[in-house]
């Protein structure tokens, strides 16, 4: 059924505004992505072909990269701590996440809320963490004389390893728990080994889920530096290369060249994964059975202890950051005090109350974004509808160092008028909503494909516009999505540091940035204390979306219940 | 979702209202945090009209940032950034010169020779040596007492200093050593050192306070934050290098931005006065206006233990010495 089944002229004129009203959005939509995501990102990469002042230099500037060794080798670093974090932490969520999906082991609740903790700290405090507890002074160096020597590769794949796990158990524990019970019982009716069957059974089944999983946390390692930061010593990565050309040297030609070369890792990892989900098929049909683990003491026991140990180690992490935030000088004196919260770096608290603001108005303007953009180009096809798609997905692939470089690039150029958002909140709040855009915008294409066109369709004949269709249906049937991206927007604005740390300014302190630089400073204890008061911020906002989520779902998914 | 929205309009007009209320000043500094939290108390109650917005990073990281915003500037005043750098900042025509009121009262070391000058100092800090006397009994490592020192294979490993390219403590370290020794032996030496260098830090107090964490042995840094570390109960000693040690100057100066230079010259003129200078007392061991006392702890007559710096050597050859330096050490 379409419009032109409507005759009397009333209403077809009422549907001409809302044509205009739809192609104005659509338009809205397109200078949003132009504006914040490609015209930075071209100029990125235009600087990178000029030198200090603007002339054109072809490849200068990568021959004269690739030409020193000791920064050329930050490449040879990023990619061997990135491989070998990649395949330490896969390795172990595998694991994990088999425990919490194919076993009867006690305490699964406990252990997937453990496992989730480095969601909600920046990724440095893995770094600080685990120099305090293995560092030439450390905890169990003094106590035990050993001396791992934790600075440099150690260190940074250890600590990544933890900040990565999360991610790659949430997307395993999905994959692991889409099985059909049917294969298993093919499987031991004919007699397969519990090898044979985890081999042919199981490890096909989640191969895709697996493949995802390391392109994840590859792309999450080679793209961070507060880790190799922190805990690097004189080993020195590609992020933390740009970090130091920028802000330790403002060498932007050199900044936008590794951000280019960073750009190809990060996006081939993106483009690949794509590419292997769209051969996902579907594993669970209407006649799929759900598997339920049985039980198998020794397997259980083993896997118990797998976890304890795994989830203890990432609970040791957090004891010992609020541990030290706690006493007076580690590992010397551990006399209580509560001084290292009385922040005495420019901001202080207002770093705090900034973050929050910032993080918050993301979470807002970025659902909001997300959710509309998805719409517009899911339910209102036009021609722009495939390359908004693509300038919808393109952030993704974007390092945060890279799209903050951009961001100083694009708005704070010499005689534009956008220099007016320099040096704002405003654009603090743009970067974290455009850094995280994807996978809201994903989620949100998701959830619009799963509803049936015959909504617009049938309010359409009936000569509702289409904005009340949207508001009045389309929108509370998503309603726990919206809320689940707004979440998303919040914990991430909260933590991410790679773009902000290039954009703050005086009076828009960030207390993820604040983090960093206390450290920088040698103020670990500070350091600390403020990766504390991050994480309890995360944790209540989690907590508030778990009871508004119960609302939620009570008010708007009543008739999900019903059809079943 | 209507609840949710008008709270993050109230978010932003609580954020943004006491900008509305009074005259906003940009100030760029290099000072330690610690010290900008005491001097905050003193300048918020004497300017109760200005609401002075700081952004503080390390000597190099803040000097890079105001050179990369010249066109677009952002700062109304610099304060308390190496006159090493402030140098290069007239050189780029990117100051204002101005006499802040009571600028007599300052020694003319402290200040520009130029009327209206377009800096003026207000201390002066160099480089030493934090000793962590426990992680020394475990390593049975000697008390460094010099430069020469530290080049020794016992140190290997040991050492932390900062990085002359973000950190002001570490250039004018690095400038002492080239200056006293000449260029080919100051390298020469800088090589011998590199081999006992741990890591090179991004700000110039790091290295004292990893050493006083007992997380490094020894660190180069400078004198206020060995005193401090070693009041506070650290297990630090604080070594004077007896070759001398390095040192620079802290100054202000008000920049070409124009805007609001009124509230920036304000700023600048308690930034000079007795109140400020006591405060800075507390800090270093020399100020720019005389007859104040010096810190516990630290040296009565800074002349007897500083090799003196050639500061327009070290703002003229500042690119030339940072390209050589990271040539050969960073990594």
């Amino acid at each position: 059924m379409s419009a032109r089944a409507i005759p009397d002229r009333p209403v077809r004129q009422a549907w001409h505004a809302e044509a205009v009203l739809r192609l104005a959005l659509i338009a809205f939509y397109a200078a949003f992505l132009t504006l914040f995501v490609l015209y930075p990102m071209l100029q990125v990469f235009t600087r990178s072909l000029q030198d200090g002042q603007g002339r054109f230099v072809g490849a200068a500037n990568y021959v004269r990269y690739f030409a020193t060794p000791a920064i050329a080798s930050s490449i040879t670093n990023s990619l061997a701590v990135a491989t070998g974090t990649t395949l330490l932490t896969v390795v172990l969520a595998f694991v994990y996440a088999y425990a919490l999906t194919r076993s009867t082991m006690p305490l699964p609740g406990l252990f997937r809320l453990v496992i989730m903790l480095p969601i909600f700290a920046p990724s440095l405090v893995q770094g600080i963490a685990f120099i305090y507890v293995f560092g030439n002074n450390g905890l169990l160096t003094r106590w035990t004389g050993f001396n791992v020597g934790i600075y440099g590769f150690k260190g940074i794949v250890a600590a990544e390893t933890f900040y990565a796990l999360p991610h790659a158990v949430l997307i395993l524990v999905a994959a692991l728990t889409a099985a059909d019970a049917r294969l298993y019982d093919a499987a031991s009716a004919l007699g397969a080994s519990r090898v044979k069957t985890f081999v042919t059974v199981t490890l096909p089944g989640v191969k895709y889920g697996v493949m995802s999983a390391c392109f994840v946390v590859f792309t999450l390692v080679i793209t961070d530096f507060g880790v190799p930061k922190v805990i690097g010593g004189k080993y020195s990565v590609m992020a933390t290369e740009i970090y130091n050309q920028v802000i330790g040297q403002q060498n932007f030609t050199m900044g936008a060249t590794v951000s280019v070369v960073l750009l190809i890792p990060a996006a081939l990892a993106v483009v690949i994964d794509r590419l292997v989900q769209r051969r996902q098929y579907a594993l669970l049909t209407a006649s799929s059975v759900p598997l339920r683990p049985a039980r198998n003491r020794g397997r259980d026991l083993g896997l118990f202890v797998y976890c304890t140990l795994v989830a203890g180690g990432i609970a040791a992490i957090y004891l010992v950051i609020l541990a030290s935030s706690l006493v007076t000088r580690w590992p010397y004196d551990f006399t209580p005090t509560t001084k290292h919260y009385r922040f005495d770096t420019v901001g202080g608290y207002t770093a705090v109350w900034n973050s929050i603001e910032a993080a918050a108005l993301a979470a807002v303007i970025g659902t909001v974004l997300a959710f509309a953009g998805a719409y517009l180009v899911e339910k209102c096809r036009t021609a722009a509808s495939g390359p908004l798609y693509v300038l919808s997905v393109l952030p993704v692939s974007v390092p945060g160092m890279v799209l903050g470089l951009a961001y100083i690039f694009t708005f704070n150029a010499p005689g534009s008028p956008l220099n007016a958002l320099y040096g704002t909140l405003a654009i603090l709040v743009l970067s974290h909503l455009v850094h995280y855009f994807t996978v809201p915008f994903l989620t949100a294409t998701a959830a619009l494909k799963q509803m049936d066109a015959e909504f617009e369709n049938v309010s359409a004949s009936l000569g509702v516009p289409f904005y009340r269709t949207f508001w009045r249906v389309t929108v509370p049937l998503a309603l726990p999505q919206i809320v689940a991206l707004s979440l998303y927007f919040f914990l991430n604005a909260m933590v991410t540091l790679s773009a902000a740390v290039f954009l703050v300014a005086p009076g828009t302190e960030l207390a993820a940035v604040a983090v960093l630089l206390m450290d920088d400073a040698g103020d670990t204890a500070q350091a600390a204390a403020m990766s504390v008061l991050i994480i309890a911020i995360g944790f209540a906002v989690r907590l508030l979306y778990a009871l508004l989520m119960r609302g939620v779902t009570r008010r708007t998914q009543a008739w999900t219940v019903a059809t079943r | 979702m209507r609840r949710l929205w008008s709270l993050a309009v109230v978010l932003v007009v609580l954020g943004a209202a006491p900008a509305w209320a009074k005259d906003v000043v940009i100030v760029y500094t290099a000072l330690e945090n610690e010290q900008i939290a005491d001097y905050k108390k003193a300048y918020d109650k004497a300017l109760p009209n200005l609401d002075v917005k700081i952004l503080r990073l390390s000597t190099g990281d803040i000097a890079a940032r105001f050179m990369a915003e010249k066109d677009n500037m952002q700062a109304d005043v610099i304060w308390g950034v190496a006159a090493t750098n402030i140098l290069i900042f007239k050189n780029a025509g990117l100051l204002e010169p101005y006499a802040p009121k009571g600028l007599d009262r300052v020694q003319p070391l402290f200040r520009d020779k130029a009327n209206p000058p377009s800096w003026v100092g207000i201390d002066i800090y160099m480089s030493a040596f934090c000793f962590n006397t426990e992680v020394a009994k475990k390593h049975t490592l000697p008390a460094p007492a010099s430069w020469a020192d530290l080049t020794k294979p016992v140190y290997k490993g040991h050492v932390v200093m900062p990085n002359p390219a973000s950190s002001g403590t570490g250039y004018l370290s690095v400038v002492s050593i080239l200056q006293r020794l000449g260029e080919a032996k100051g390298w020469e030496y800088l090589d011998a050192l590199h081999k006992n260098i741990a890591e090179y830090t991004k700000s110039g107090s790091k290295p004292c306070k990893d050493a006083a964490s007992g997380e490094r042995g020894i660190g180069v840094s400078f004198e206020y934050v060995a005193a401090k570390a070693k009041k506070e109960g650290a297990p630090i000693q604080m070594v004077l290098p007896s070759e001398g040690s390095g040192y620079d100057m802290e100054a202000n100066a008000l920049t070409r931005k124009g805007k609001s230079s009124a509230a920036a010259k304000q700023f600048l003129d308690w930034a000079i006065t007795n109140e400020a200078m006591a405060l800075y007392s507390k800090y270093f061991a020399a100020v720019a206006v005389p007859g104040f006392p010096v810190p516990e702890g630290l040296p009565k007559d800074i002349s007897k233990v500083v090799f003196p710096n050639d500061f327009d050597w070290s703002a003229k050859n500042r690119d030339r010495v940072l390209a050589e330096w990271t040539k050969r050490y960073a990594k």
